[in-house]
């Protein structure tokens, strides 16, 4: 009886929502063909893959791809890289954004305002190509600008393309550089929907600026924080491909700082052509990102649902 | 409104002043770490080629010379097709961008829609977990045919997500008794959907058609990923090419110790990244007034 009427419900939906349904066919049909039928290609991580066979005909050869992964030993390195570097982006990036936006919201000048924050979005703009370019031109060893300024001071130049430690202080700083403007924004949003009667309120109780930004601000601003953050930690383990294949290119002697899975897993696919273990270290990438996101977005549902994701 | 800044001005009281220093002078070295690289490879970019293997790239403007740009724009069919490359697939694929993001968040908004927290959760599940790359490309490549075809320019960047997410935010500011009276003058999803919704959307238009105007733009990974012949490449991916083959070219020629071919190539990479970048960059003006408007951000469920 039940099922009966489910599907009853079911047919008086479709004809009462034909239209919105059609409205959301094409996006629907998108997902499931770039997004739903590639994730049963995962199969690949486990097959042998020959060319006569495609995805799915190719023989099974069992954890064998998954084997020659770690035994390549790059995985835990890759891995801690992207970790690391991502961490840093989060953390640091909701500090500048933040602080970007709340900064930006107290200035009074509107000029002043409107200039830096059109300013500060300009890198947004540029592909990592171009970014690439423009770290080419400061940091290049013999006719960068950074060395020219070393030189005029009096310093050693520096050869940035052959010092492996300082790329997690520039990769953080161009990451910082180019989100911000972008990032800020979200939070300004957030700021202008906010009820404005709480700040007068609060003056007239005889907040200052400085208490206003501390309680009602900043306090405010955390569901958008959360969504921002939790949307981040959704893709802890991937990194930010363009970033990091545009500005250290393939130098070999950078890679064990700059190398993340995704810059791995492109290099296995395309300059090896080693599709089955590609195809592994993708599905390792896939699956400890699902779990990271899973378990957050489950604990932060249990302190308090309102700043979970779903 | 306009009088009462003007006496929050005189009376600004110690705190904001206070508040107000620390902001202006944050910000602005924030905003001049910004634009500096911008203004420093327009500089090299007007600097002569002499002088950039001489003195390397300058802080300061020491000559106006246009040769770059002129040898840039002195094999112009490439150029010029990697322009008309980019300039179609940005127009074509931002439209259809635009309007799926918004035909589908117009519906997730909906709260007449029995279904939306379904739909919603079966498209952001795409955002959790993926098959990864591999299976994307071998898929792309072996049964979609994206091999040299501009589809494999448009199609990748077609529908995001977060873009969608935005729109369903947005839309859900949207008084829901404009849907409701335009259903009971018998008007269909689609008409009000046209005719009422996106009229009133104009911040949100102006934002995701921005985002993805920058997609395209910008995009070199996907013409990277499957595009070989030259005559379709995009113009970040020939800027990439072209920034790799200089390289290539001046390390044969510092290591074999012949001296540098004639062609500029610093200055030319330089002019090429200004060239690139240019057009993108002047649209932002046109936006911005909508941006902090456009830009909510809400919850994926609801």
């Amino acid at each position: 009886m039940q099922q009966v009427a489910k599907k009853n419900s079911f047919f008086k939906t479709v004809k009462k929502h034909w239209m919105l349904l059609l409205m959301l066919l094409p996006a629907t049909l998108y997902v499931i063909i770039f997004s739903y039928i590639p994730m049963t290609g995962i199969v690949l991580a486990f097959k042998n893959y020959q060319y006569a066979g495609g995805i799915y005909n190719s023989p099974w050869n069992g954890l064998a791809n998954f084997k020659a992964l770690l035994i390549s030993g790059k995985l835990g390195m890759v891995t801690r890289n992207t970790l690391l570097y991502n961490i840093a982006f989060i953390a640091l990036g909701v500090v500048f954004e933040m602080g970007g936006a709340i900064l930006l919201n107290e200035i009074v000048s509107r000029k002043f305002k409107k200039i830096s924050q059109s300013l500060m979005f300009l890198p947004y703009f540029i592909s990592w190509v171009v970014a690439g370019a423009i770290m080419y031109n400061i940091f290049n060893y013999e006719k960068g600008v950074f060395n020219h300024i070393l030189t005029m001071l009096g310093a050693q130049p520096f050869d940035l393309y052959n010092t492996a430690k300082a790329w997690p202080i520039v990769l953080i700083f161009l990451k910082l550089w180019k989100s911000t403007g972008y990032g800020s924004v979200v939070y300004l949003a957030a700021i202008t929907g906010m009820d404005q009667e709480m700040f007068e309120a609060a003056s007239i109780d005889g907040a200052n600026a400085w208490q206003k930004i501390r309680y009602i601000t900043i306090p405010s601003l955390i569901p958008t924080m959360m969504v921002m953050v939790l949307l981040a930690i959704g893709n802890i383990f991937r990194g930010d491909f363009g970033l990091f294949y545009q500005t250290v290119k393939s130098s070999a002697i950078l890679t064990p700082v700059t190398d993340v899975i995704d810059t791995y897993v492109f290099r296995l696919l395309i300059t090896d052509g080693n599709i089955g273990v590609s195809a592994a270290a993708g599905l390792y990438q896939s699956v400890l990102c699902f779990i990271t996101i899973m378990v957050c977005n489950g604990l932060v549902k249990k302190v308090n649902p309102d700043y979970a994701l779903y | 409104m306009a009088s009462s800044v003007v006496v929050n001005k005189k009376h600004m009281s110690k705190d904001e002043l206070a508040v107000n220093i620390v902001g202006c002078t944050l910000v602005g070295i924030f905003a001049l770490v910004c634009v500096i690289p911008f203004y420093l490879i327009i500089v090299a970019s007007f600097t002569s080629e002499s002088s950039l293997i001489r003195n390397g790239y300058p802080l300061f403007p020491t000559s106006f010379d246009i040769q770059s740009y002129l040898l840039c724009l002195k094999n112009p069919v490439s150029i010029l097709m990697a322009y008309g490359t980019t300039i179609g697939v940005t127009v074509v694929g931002t439209i259809l961008a635009v309007l799926l993001a918004t035909m589908t968040g117009y519906v997730l908004s909906r709260q007449d829609f029995p279904w939306r927290n379904k739909f919603s959760f079966f498209f952001f599940f795409t955002t959790l977990f993926n098959g990864g790359l591999v299976p994307w490309y071998m898929l792309c490549v072996r049964y979609l045919g994206f091999k040299n075809s501009y589809m494999g320019i448009i199609l990748p960047l077609l529908f995001s997500v977060w873009n969608m997410i935005i729109a369903k935010s947005f839309m859900l500011g949207i008084p829901a008794a404009i849907t409701e009276s335009a259903k009971i003058d018998g008007a269909n999803d689609m008409v009000i959907f046209v005719r009422l919704i996106l009229p009133l959307c104009k911040p949100l238009l102006a934002t995701l058609g921005l985002f993805s105007a920058l997609a395209y733009w910008n995009d070199w990974y996907n013409c990277m990923l499957y595009i070989t012949n030259e005559n379709m490449f995009t113009l970040q991916y020939y800027l990439q090419r072209m920034i790799g083959s200089a390289e290539a070219m001046r390390i044969v020629a510092e290591k074999s110790g012949m001296a540098l071919p004639s062609i500029p190539l610093e200055g030319m990479k330089m002019a090429m990244t200004v060239i690139a970048t240019g057009p993108i960059v002047l649209l932002y003006p046109f936006v911005q007034k909508y941006f902090v408007k456009g830009l909510t951000i809400g919850a994926v469920k609801g």
